[in-house]
């Protein structure tokens, strides 16, 4: 018989395998399951906003006027799809389908801004998508602004007579993400949404399995000791969770044109980190039910659900109300995800961000603990 | 195919005496909350034996079996089995037992030979010798040609020896079963018994709970467990000879119900029981018996077909001992 330090892994790794391969359907949801989503979230959950569909009202008709409203066809985010030819037919406009924004320039624009004076134009916003409405709004005021200091620059140059260099040149540039596509932002979230099923839901219907079925007795009986069980039934899972983890990247990659721009070596670490805490949240949570229903009941609220919604996936944490803030704090996948954009978008290094590799160390390490000394009492 | 035996790691397992016994239960107690399951019970299992652990449901016999496996630990008192402390050297209990239960315990998403691999796997059976013990197992199971088929498709007294196989790969020096042939036929029951005999006659130690009385008159000793407490232990013989002092009648009449009723009332009558469409009086030894139960019964208009002294069956024994430890139990709460 086995004894000291050797581990007697083997048998149970081999089995796991044997059990997950003969299952078509676990095999399939684990492989496949990745891509899929990848596919859904990533051309669904679009937040980019372009080609906003614009109606313009030009009171003013003048070459100021029609300079400041060609400030926003230049870029894509903005469509005209209407151009009014008076105040009546705004109304109703915004209550179909076909206009998002109405431009108002009003008659006085032009002889305010030749005068030097103030002016309005009217911007008048469906705010029934309130997140896309506020995008629109933030791209709206930024033309606005920039065209305001053009404007300024130029009365200064008429008063001054002489050339002004603009004292602020206010070039917006988006690092990391400069297209601003939600794909690249989304394929990091993935990741640790996916891994967070694979892992917590399979190995906590692994371990309530053998107990329903009465096997997890004799391997009580047999001479194998916990952390043998424990390693032995994980390591499957973090070889497949690997797998689904480079298919992801692998999508994400020819979908999304993501690519990982920091060391694949730190993202490999901080992605087994990770996954020992949802092994060990897994195995918590098979020492804590009895049946598989319950298991998986169980599994899906305290993993998946949290990863989606608390963990900054969709829902950017900073827009919680305070109180929810204070509960992401408690979520691993709000750290795993804080470093996957760090090395994936970034390429930054451990430097940038030590303190989610730190907390997710601890995340793993207390739960490891945690679900082996309830799993060792139970097997005792 | 030779039975290898542990024995020679006995010294770590204490007394010299000890060594004839495999398996000694010392005040052995569990308690689940408010419930004694089991009630400092002591027995000893000698070395090669059949031990048979019979007593109702809920009588404690899987609360003990599961204790002297490690699947739980003991409230109060100790277990010796293979030398071993059940609490203290529960690492070496395990490599030398064999365990069994009614549930089979098999994967049956994965087929005979994927089954025998895991658990001889996980007992670190490897190489040439699992290759060897898996032969065995198929031969002795009659599994040859299914190897590759899954367990789900085997019927029940195929899988049960399977399972009875898989529980022996490491050739463990004794085996527990647990209730083995529960739902399982009769014939597949007895072909089951066989293969305990066989194991039995190569010196494995096999401790069995059943409530299957046939299958208690196959042990070599019987201990009684009711209530958490063992009543009675010895062989078959013996624990009949606890009924000398009665006379066991079976009785075929008509209405046996309210018959039976009559002589229970009788000062002479210690037990009556139902079987069948007859049933068994046990009385005081006295030469007229018969003709007595015959007047009774006539005085009320039930008509004796036969009246027969028996030779008392296991079930005659242990439903008498069972009476007598509840009236002893409400003579004890009534004093």
């Amino acid at each position: 018989m086995k004894k000291g330090i050797s581990l007697n892994i083997l048998p149970i790794v081999h089995k796991e395998f044997r059990q997950i391969i003969r299952d078509k359907r676990i095999l399939g949801i684990l492989l496949f399951l990745p891509a899929a989503m990848l596919l859904m979230f990533g051309y669904a959950l679009n937040f980019d906003v372009k080609n906003t569909s614009m109606a313009v009202y030009d009171e003013d008709q003048s070459s100021d006027s029609r300079d400041f409203i060609q400030q926003f066809f230049t870029s894509d985010y903005f469509l005209k799809v209407r151009t009014l030819s008076s105040k009546a037919e705004i109304n109703n406009l915004l209550d179909g389908e076909h206009v998002r924004v109405v431009l108002v320039v009003p008659s006085e624009f032009s002889k305010d801004i030749q005068q030097g004076k103030s002016t309005n134009v009217q911007i008048i916003v469906d705010g029934a998508n309130s997140n896309a409405a506020a995008t629109v709004l933030g791209y709206i005021n930024a033309i606005i602004q920039q065209y305001s200091l053009k404007v300024m620059a130029e009365s200064f140059m008429r008063i001054g007579g002489r050339q002004v260099t603009m004292p602020i040149d206010f070039q917006p540039r988006v690092w990391y993400n400069p297209e601003l596509k939600s794909a690249k932002f989304l394929v990091p979230g993935l990741i640790a949404f996916i891994l967070m099923i694979t892992t917590v839901i399979s190995t906590a219907l692994a371990v309530v399995r053998e107990r329903e079925l009465g096997t997890m007795e004799q391997i009580m009986v047999s001479p194998i000791r916990p952390i043998e069980l424990i390693l032995g039934k994980t390591i499957p899972y973090v070889v497949i969770s690997l797998f689904a983890t480079i298919t992801i990247l692998l999508f994400g990659y020819i979908l999304f044109d993501v690519s990982i721009k920091g060391s694949i070596f730190l993202l490999s670490v901080i992605t087994l980190i990770f996954l020992f805490g949802g092994l060990g949240l897994g195995m918590l949570i098979s020492t804590i039910v009895e049946t598989q229903q319950l298991a998986f009941m169980v599994a899906v609220i305290v993993s998946m659900l949290p990863t989606f919604i608390l963990s900054g996936f969709v829902f950017p944490i900073r827009n919680m109300p305070v109180f929810i803030q204070v509960i992401t704090y408690i979520i691993p996948a709000r750290y795993f995800l804080s470093a996957l954009r760090a090395v994936i978008l970034k390429g930054a290094g451990l430097s940038a961000f030590w303190d989610d590799a730190i907390f997710l160390t601890i995340y793993a390490a207390v739960m490891i603990v945690v679900s082996s000394l309830r799993m060792r009492k139970f097997l005792a | 195919m030779k039975l290898q035996f542990a024995n020679k790691d006995l010294q770590s397992g204490g007394r010299e005496a000890d060594r004839n016994y495999a398996v000694i239960a010392d005040q052995l107690t569990k308690i689940f909350g408010n419930f004694v399951a089991v009630n400092h019970i002591n027995f000893k299992v000698k070395r090669g034996e059949v031990f048979g652990f019979l007593g109702p449901n809920g009588a404690g016999k899987s609360t003990t079996i599961r204790m002297l496996c490690g699947l739980l630990v003991p409230t109060e008192g100790t277990a010796k089995v293979d030398g071993f402390d059940i609490a203290g050297q529960s690492d070496d209990v395990k490599a030398r037992i064999g365990y069994m239960s009614q549930r089979f315990s098999l994967y049956e998403d994965l087929t005979v030979e994927q089954n025998i691999d895991f658990y001889g796997g996980i007992y670190g059976l490897e190489g040439r010798r699992l290759a060897e013990r898996k032969r065995w197992v198929i031969e002795m199971a009659g599994l040859s040609g299914k190897e590759q088929m899954p367990a789900h498709a085997l019927s029940g007294g195929w899988r049960q020896r399977l399972a009875l196989g898989c529980s022996v790969l490491h050739e463990p020096p004794i085996l527990f079963l647990d209730e083995p042939t529960g739902g399982v036929d009769p014939v597949s029951r007895r072909s089951f018994w066989d293969l305990i005999y066989d194991l039995s006659n190569r010196g494995v130690t096999v401790f069995v709970t059943t409530h299957y009385m046939d299958e208690a008159e196959h042990c070599n000793t019987i201990g009684l467990i009711y209530n958490g407490r063992l009543i009675a232990a010895g062989s078959p013989t013996e624990l009949k000879q606890n009924l000398n002092r009665y006379s066991i009648y079976e009785v075929h009449c008509t209405q046996p119900v309210d018959a039976m009723e009559l002589l229970k009332i009788q000062p002479w009558t210690a037990e009556t029981s139902i079987f069948g469409s007859a049933f068994h009086v046990s009385t005081l030894n006295e030469p007229d018996t018969p003709k007595k139960i015959d007047q009774i019964l006539a005085r009320n208009r039930i008509a004796a077909r036969k009246i027969e002294k028996i030779i008392p069956s296991l079930e005659d024994v242990f439903i008498h001992m069972i009476a007598e430890e509840d009236a002893r139990k409400t003579g004890d709460t009534g004093v």
